[in-house]
């Protein structure tokens, strides 16, 4: 039992993927304009996770070791399409506001990481923890971001306007630019209060 | 088929005011994974402008003559992703046995080109843009070429920080960032620009 909670935290907080593996960084500045699109970024990109590290790790004894990343990629290809068409059915504005990142979840540099690091060599249950919490992981960085990006650029957060009307928003905080910037500074605040615990307990 | 855009607005846009990395967050991986040291930002930029400019002719073929043949569209995430990576290996293999200066130049950098989004983005736009198979062509030729663009400017102040001394939080990673960021804002200039 305490593996898995090992296995559960690593990917929510030691290793988280964005923060501290900073992989998948396309998306991670693309669509956290609003906190509906970053949410919905994450969820979809972490059931393409669980599902892709389930089916590889069932698979694993079986797919031969020279063709294996291109095994993965049809895999993890397979199941975007399953949820880019169940996102166009069911949610067809998240659909329309994600665009071409949903089918770009493929070449998402977690998912063949986790593919290659951790379902290849892990029991399917083990590969479908991994996989929820690297895409928890995933999910939370993608709504801190878009959160403060959705509050800072537009003045609103999910939607609802929270000022705007004595202070303007600072628009370029939404536009491509202040993605950079955002991450930026949350990267080096979390290296700033990461370095004062470990100070801190010396 | 629809209009075709004329081919210099085309060109323009691919380069600057729809800059890949810079305005729509195609391939930022590469951007700030191989942007450390000028020369291997120079040779991701060429392994990516050969490998787009041909992926794009590849891809629009496969789709024109099968996906749209048999109402296969739904499959064009499949195709096109196991088509960029035969064509990766393949080109691996040919620059190898009749480049082997050039494989020894790129070598490392053409099997990352595979996950490279800017890649599979480029093929799905082509797509979504109805551009006829000359435009499709030059769209990927010219993308890429705007994605080397900044990758190679970001490589060069990237080398200047490195001897800089910078807060201890915001080394390596976030100072990358913010110094993109601020790149993203000179691109921001061209935006509207057209001819």
């Amino acid at each position: 039992m305490k593996k898995d909670k090992s296995i559960f935290l690593n990917g929510l907080l030691y290793e988280n993927p964005t923060f501290v593996q900073l992989l998948g960084m396309c998306p991670t500045l693309a669509v956290t304009t609003t906190l509906k699109n970053g949410l919905g970024m994450g969820l979809s990109a972490t059931v393409v996770l669980i599902m892709s590290n389930m089916l590889i790790s069932l698979l694993r004894k079986i797919i031969p070791e020279k063709v294996r990343i291109a095994a993965y990629i049809v895999i993890i290809a397979t199941f975007v399409t399953i949820v880019q068409m169940l996102l166009n059915a069911y949610v067809p504005s998240l659909y329309s506001s994600l665009g071409i990142f949903i089918p770009l979840i493929v070449v998402n540099c977690i998912i063949l990481a986790r593919a290659e690091a951790f379902a290849s060599k892990n029991s399917v249950g083990k590969s479908a923890l991994d996989g929820l919490s690297m895409g928890l992981g995933f999910t939370c960085a993608l709504c801190i971001i878009s959160a403060v990006r959705e509050f800072i650029g537009s003045g609103s957060v999910w939607g609802i306007k929270l000022y705007g009307s004595v202070i303007k928003p600072v628009a370029i905080i939404g536009m491509p630019p202040g993605g950079f910037i955002v991450l930026g500074i949350l990267i080096a605040s979390i290296n700033a209060i990461v370095a004062k615990r470990k100070g801190g307990n010396e | 088929m629809s209009s075709q855009p004329s081919i210099i607005s085309l060109i323009i846009a691919a380069l600057f005011t729809e800059n890949f990395v810079m305005v729509k967050f195609l391939g930022c991986c590469p951007f700030l994974g191989v942007s450390k040291k000028l020369d291997t930002a120079m040779g991701m930029g060429m392994a990516v402008t050969f490998v787009m400019a041909i992926a794009s002719m590849f891809t629009w073929a496969a789709n024109h003559f099968l996906l749209e043949k048999f109402n296969l569209e739904y499959l064009q995430t499949i195709v096109f992703i196991l088509i960029i990576a035969g064509l990766v290996q393949f080109v691996e293999m040919f620059i190898k046995k009749a480049m082997p200066s050039l494989y020894n130049a790129l070598g490392i950098y053409l099997p990352l080109i595979t996950t490279n989004c800017a890649v599979l983005a480029v093929t799905l736009l082509n797509v979504q843009n109805n551009y006829d198979f000359i435009h499709s062509i030059l769209y990927g030729t010219f993308a890429a070429m705007g994605f080397s663009l900044s990758i190679i400017l970001f490589a060069g102040i990237r080398e200047f920080i490195s001897e800089k001394e910078v807060p201890v939080p915001f080394r390596g990673f976030p100072i990358a960032l913010i110094t993109a960021g601020l790149m993203a804002i000179a691109f921001m200039g061209f935006s509207g620009f057209a001819i």
